[in-house]
């Protein structure tokens, strides 16, 4: 609501008060705002296009050619590693969806007083060394390995630690995907009337799997899209953890292998194309998102 | 009895979360802090408590990359702050919702671009072979993207979306009519900032600025792909000192490096909470 009320008050303020000295003043904070954004528009355009002039423009030969972008389909290794990582990321989603959906609906709802702790523990992630955390992580399955063969925990260390599909992965993936997915969802949580929607779902009748699943769920939609995009790029890019203990997906497959077989330009080719469609399919849910939850608060007012 | 029934199914919904955090997140760290406090002796083979590799940690190289890497993170995190808080400003102030939109999932989508993509566009674009290293050896004859300056640049890529997402929320809530209602007592724009802007943003400034910092900090791939090692930062060595690149069997060196690394996010985390927590009291409200 409070963001409705700042769009709309400039707009009316501003032909209202035809003062010449804020007129002045609004001009001067525009012009001071577009060269802020603009510097730093180059800041970080500069690079993306510079990436993409090199992975196309061929300075040896004088040749432009799309090849790298081709060759990422064809070049071998290819499949397995993107097999694996998109199983890997698919996991650690909904992993991470079941076990924070629940516990964010029933912070906001019954338990206020838990949500600054999930949200601190949201944040432990972004300030954790990842390189710490993979070396306990691998000290901690080094503990299993010594256990006897034939033991569970043996047993449960190996197979967190299978190459195919190693499930150590999206075990610590969900944390390192928290703080992205929390805020996400803790958005879209804050776009809607969560208690209503609830009260109204269970005053019908309804019991809570079915409240969740078809009352709270289809209007979290955006948030969980963009969490769940959020998290398909970070695994994509994942590189400490996974090169550390020692598995090939993506990340570690393009700065292995990639990189003799094309001069150096498929791993930037990969770089550029992940970020690039992370956020064009992120900027379309959010933009759609938004305009239904706009729309809606409208109707209600 | 049907409100703490409710209670009762509303822990029941949190506590999976917690208990995984606390085995996965638990686990590790437990796991760090026992073998960093463990040593082996060489000659007996005798596991026992002993201080010796977190002493160990503290000095020499390993002093020298810790202080490295604290330099390093404050540096990029007082420049991500500074320039992310203009930003987000900015951005707030901005009327277009399809440009807001634009930044904002371009900043969450950045915040974590961190890693070895980020190093392959800059490489190449300013590192050798790049499509602008003739011109940044012109302008900035002493440049090189594998040293400390280098990374200097490059971390504020990832590093000031992170600062546009913690503040655009607090700059987002401060409410037009705070500044009308400052501006009909006859308060200047110094007077606004200064007494009812700024302490309003200052928590959530600060809590930006200490997850830049820690998340500088805590970088490693990004690094490690510019400088090959060249500029000894903890996170490295750690992964030196683990895959025996400098000396074998000083696996529990490695573990106390990560210790100290956990114990600096552990302060990290000591500064944001409360500042966290100031910041929520009116953004809820």
């Amino acid at each position: 609501m409070t963001t409705l009320t700042e769009i709309e008050n400039p707009a009316a303020a501003g032909p209202a008060a035809p003062r010449r000295g804020r007129r002045f003043d609004a001009r001067r904070v525009r012009w001071w705002r577009g060269g802020v954004l603009g510097v730093l528009a180059v800041y970080f355009v500069v690079p993306l296009a510079a990436t993409f002039w090199f992975t196309v423009y061929d300075a040896r030969n004088h040749q432009f050619s799309l090849s790298p972008y081709g060759q990422i389909f064809s070049a071998s290794g290819f499949g397995p590693s993107v097999w694996m990582t998109f199983q890997v990321a698919l996991l650690t989603i909904v992993i991470l969806y079941v076990l924070l959906v629940p516990a964010m609906i029933a912070a906001h709802l019954h338990l206020p007083r838990l949500k600054p702790v999930l949200e601190s523990l949201a944040m432990v992630p972004l300030v954790l060394s990842p390189v710490a955390l993979v070396v306990g992580v691998d000290t901690v399955l080094g503990w299993g390995t010594d256990q006897d063969p034939g033991t569970p925990l043996f047993q449960l260390s190996v197979d967190l630690r299978n190459a195919s599909l190693p499930l150590i992965l999206p075990i610590v993936y969900v944390l390192i995907a928290l703080p992205f997915a929390y805020r996400a969802l803790e958005a879209g949580l804050r776009a809607v009337d969560l208690r209503t929607l609830v009260e109204a779902s269970r005053g019908l009748g309804a019991s809570w799997p079915v409240t969740i699943w078809r009352a709270v769920l289809p209007n979290l939609r955006s948030g969980l899209l963009s969490g769940a995009i959020l998290t398909l790029a970070l695994v994509f890019g994942e590189y400490t953890i996974s090169s550390i203990l020692q598995f090939l997906p993506f990340s570690v497959w393009v700065v292995q292998d990639g990189q003799g077989a094309t001069s150096g330009q498929l791993a930037p080719a990969v770089s550029l194309l992940s970020l690039l469609l992370s956020w064009a399919v992120l900027f379309l849910v959010s933009f759609l998102g938004g305009r239904r939850a706009v729309g809606r608060i409208n109707r209600s007012s | 009895m049907i409100r703490f029934g409710k209670k009762l199914g509303a822990w029941g919904a949190v506590l999976p979360l917690l208990g995984y955090c606390a085995i996965a997140l638990g686990l590790p760290i437990w796991a760090l802090l026992w073998e960093g406090l463990h040593a082996t002796d060489p000659v007996t083979q005798q596991t026992s408590v002993s201080l010796s590799n977190l002493t160990a940690s503290w000095h020499g190289i390993y002093l020298t990359g810790l202080l490295d890497s604290l330099r390093l993170s404050l540096l990029s995190a007082v420049i991500s702050a500074i320039l992310g808080l203009v930003a987000a400003y900015a951005i707030a102030q901005s009327r277009g919702r399809i440009l807001k939109q634009a930044i904002l999932t371009a900043s969450g989508v950045l915040a974590n671009f961190g890693g070895i993509p980020l190093a392959f566009c800059f490489i190449a674009t300013i590192g050798t072979g790049g499509v602008f290293q003739s011109w940044i050896q012109h302008v900035w004859p002493s440049f090189q993207l594998g040293t400390f300056s280098g990374i200097e640049v490059v971390y504020p890529y990832f590093l000031l979306p992170l600062m546009v997402l913690t503040t655009l929320p607090a700059l987002d809530g401060l409410r037009t009519q705070w500044k009308e209602a400052s501006a009909n007592l006859g308060g200047s724009a110094w007077q606004y900032w200064r007494h009812v802007g700024g302490p309003l943003l200052l928590p959530s400034a600060l809590g930006g600025f200490v997850l830049c910092f820690g998340s500088a900090f805590a970088a490693y791939a990004t690094a490690q792909a510019l400088t090959s090692g060249s500029v000894p930062l903890v996170t490295m060595q750690i992964n030196a000192v683990l895959s025996g690149n400098v000396i074998a069997n000083q696996n529990n060196l490695g573990m106390a490096l990560a210790v100290n690394t956990i114990v600096i996010c552990g302060l990290m985390m000591a500064v944001y909470l409360p500042l966290r927590k100031r910041s929520a009291k009116w953004l809820e409200s």
